[in-house]
């Protein structure tokens, strides 16, 4: 019996989502007194794959030859099917992101397994009982969830986590899944990049501009907030919709969930489906003209002022501060 | 080419959520009911758009639930949709739906089987990656697009920071995201024509179910909202470096 944690790389580099990952399977592995597997398919070196036992995985596991160049997940959850029984898992931690949304779900199918998506806390272990919690009804509540089949799957929302260092011996293990070419039955045709550089998802402060702010143009705060607090730019809907920003930085019920250290929302009122998106953020700011904007009562600080008088003015002492702290 | 669109009952978005019996129940009372927006806006009305195009034949909707449910299946019906089946049993573990939709898929042989990206109760967005494994079909999440040629089909997904183009043939299981459609209104003769719509109810083909919710807890409440003067916004970055400690 162990816990088996499968992580992805982007350019040959693990991000903090895989950080958060293995340190989670660790934690659920000392609970239940097991070994930690990681599993990797992508190409990665191995100074790079040494970095997941910092995080406490026993065993990392990688494949050389066959690199899957693009994403089939009916592939991708016949792999990790593989590398279960080759590791005798009872316990497998995958990452809530696009891709493990549409891997999980096909993994628990194939191995009878009964599956948590989107969970924000460690699993709560007593005897036979298993309990997982997650979001429910948009944000608006949490469900733990017993699991009641022998092998679990748990899809990990990312902040729920902070990636912790252990000292852990590293065994690098090669692992030679079974693929056949015609197991592919889809075909990536092209990938479009739309958005800034530090990953939505992954952001621990995230700044996001709403319709208040009259027109693409007027960005240029925005971003300049996000450059100064190495934050990840995102936007309301309406925003999305008459494309002043691409869809990919749409967070809300229809777009991306996040859930940040720290939001901001400027000229953004907060209808109930953008807070369904926002909601998990530990710590919202909102700034907005109009003091009765909903968003003030969900939000932990704010300021009633007109965006492009404030936002400015906000930007130069955030310089100050970090200026401060760096220096 | 024959589509299924699986379609799920949802508290209407602007839900009071509350919980009876010790925390252990969601508290159905005054509750109005409507079909997943996902379920209905993007994944029922493609299906729509491509029987309009004549690229579709005939277009099934399942749904696993109790008769409360035939209400939103007419809702369903007076928007699109030719005949349904609901799968007469409570849908409280996404193994059990899928395992139960897959069931019946299995031997009607769908083209295509359609689906919102997540229900907007539990958030699962597991149902439709399970068909597809039960199936060993391919699945696409998070569609944003579909067009079909013959029985190839090029679909647009949302993946970190962008998109990606798929070409996949049929059969294959989809998730809808937003960009897929857009929301239709029943007209009249729609309304007139879902109320002599077939509903087939079948009973459940298996038991297993592998998760259950044991007790439900409500976020705990903000403090209220801190508000600073706009004329100092340096005590909000104190309050966040200080207080919050979040920069």
């Amino acid at each position: 019996m162990s816990v088996l944690v499968y992580v992805e790389a982007t350019d040959g580099k693990f991000r903090k989502q895989a950080f958060e990952a293995v340190t989670y399977g660790a934690k659920v592995a000392a609970l239940l007194g097991v070994q930690t597997h990681a599993l990797c398919i992508d190409e990665v070196n191995d100074e790079e794959l040494k970095s997941l036992s910092d995080y406490g995985a026993n065993t990392v596991w990688f494949v050389k030859s066959q690199h899957l160049n693009f994403f089939d997940p009916l592939v991708i959850a016949d792999v990790i099917t593989q590398a279960e029984s080759q590791t005798d898992s009872d316990v497998l931690v995958l990452v809530q992101n696009f891709d493990g949304r549409a891997v999980a779900p096909i993994l628990a199918a194939k191995l009878k397994a009964g599956l948590v998506s989107g969970a924000v806390a460690l699993p709560v272990i007593e005897g036979n009982s298993f309990l997982v919690k997650k979001n429910v009804f948009s944000g608006k509540a949490y469900a733990f969830y017993e699991m009641h089949s022998p092998k679990k799957i748990i899809a990990l929302t990312s902040n729920t986590i902070a990636p912790e260092k252990t000292s852990s011996n590293v065994v690098l293990k090669e692992f030679h899944p079974k693929i056949n070419e015609r197991d592919f039955k889809l075909t990536v045709k092209e990938v479009v990049k739309t958005s800034g550089t530090v990953s939505l998802a992954d952001a621990e402060i995230v700044v996001s501009g709403g319709r208040g702010l009259k027109g693409p143009e007027n960005w240029g705060m925005i971003e300049e907030m996000a450059k100064i607090l190495g934050a990840a730019t995102a936007c309301s809907r309406p925003v999305a919709d008459v494309h002043w920003r691409p869809h990919s930085e749409h967070v809300g019920q229809t777009g991306l969930t996040v859930r940040p250290n720290l939001y901001i929302a400027i000229g953004i009122s907060g209808a109930i489906q953008h807070l369904a998106g926002v909601n998990g953020s530990k710590v919202m700011v909102v700034i907005n003209k109009d003091p009765e904007a909903p968003f003030f009562k969900a939000a932990d600080y704010g300021i009633v002022g007109d965006a492009f008088e404030v936002v400015p003015k906000l930007n130069e002492e955030l310089k100050k501060m970090k200026a401060g702290t760096t220096g | 080419m024959k589509l299924l669109v699986c379609i799920s009952k949802t508290p209407d978005t602007t839900t009071r959520i509350a919980f009876t019996d010790n925390h252990t129940k969601f508290n159905a009372d005054k509750v109005q009911y409507i079909i997943n927006p996902y379920d209905e806006w993007y994944a029922l009305v493609r299906a729509i758009e491509l029987k309009e195009k004549n690229l579709a034949r005939q277009i099934t909707l399942i749904n696993v639930g109790g008769s409360d449910n035939d209400a939103i299946i007419r809702k369903a019906f007076a928007i699109g949709g030719d005949d349904a089946v609901r799968i007469d049993a409570e849908p409280d573990d996404a193994y059990f739906v899928a395992n139960e939709i897959a069931n019946y898929a299995r031997n009607e042989k769908y083209d295509i089987i359609f689906l919102g990206k997540e229900t907007i109760d539990y958030n699962g967005s597991q149902v439709g990656g399970m068909v597809a494994g039960f199936l060993n079909t391919p699945f696409i999440s998070l569609a944003s697009k579909l067009e079909l040629n013959g029985d190839s089909a090029t679909i647009e997904r949302d993946i970190a920071g962008g998109k990606e183009i798929i070409e996949v043939k049929t059969p294959f299981v989809v998730s809808c995201a937003k960009g897929m459609a857009e929301q239709r209104i029943p007209n009249m003769r729609g309304i007139m024509a879902a109320r002599t719509k077939q509903i087939k109810v079948i009973p459940p083909s298996s038991k297993e179910k592998m998760t259950s919710v044991k007790y439900y807890e409500l976020p705990v409440q903000k403090a209220g909202c801190k508000l600073v003067s706009s004329d100092h916004p340096e005590e909000l970055v104190r309050l966040l470096h200080e207080e919050a400690k979040v920069i």
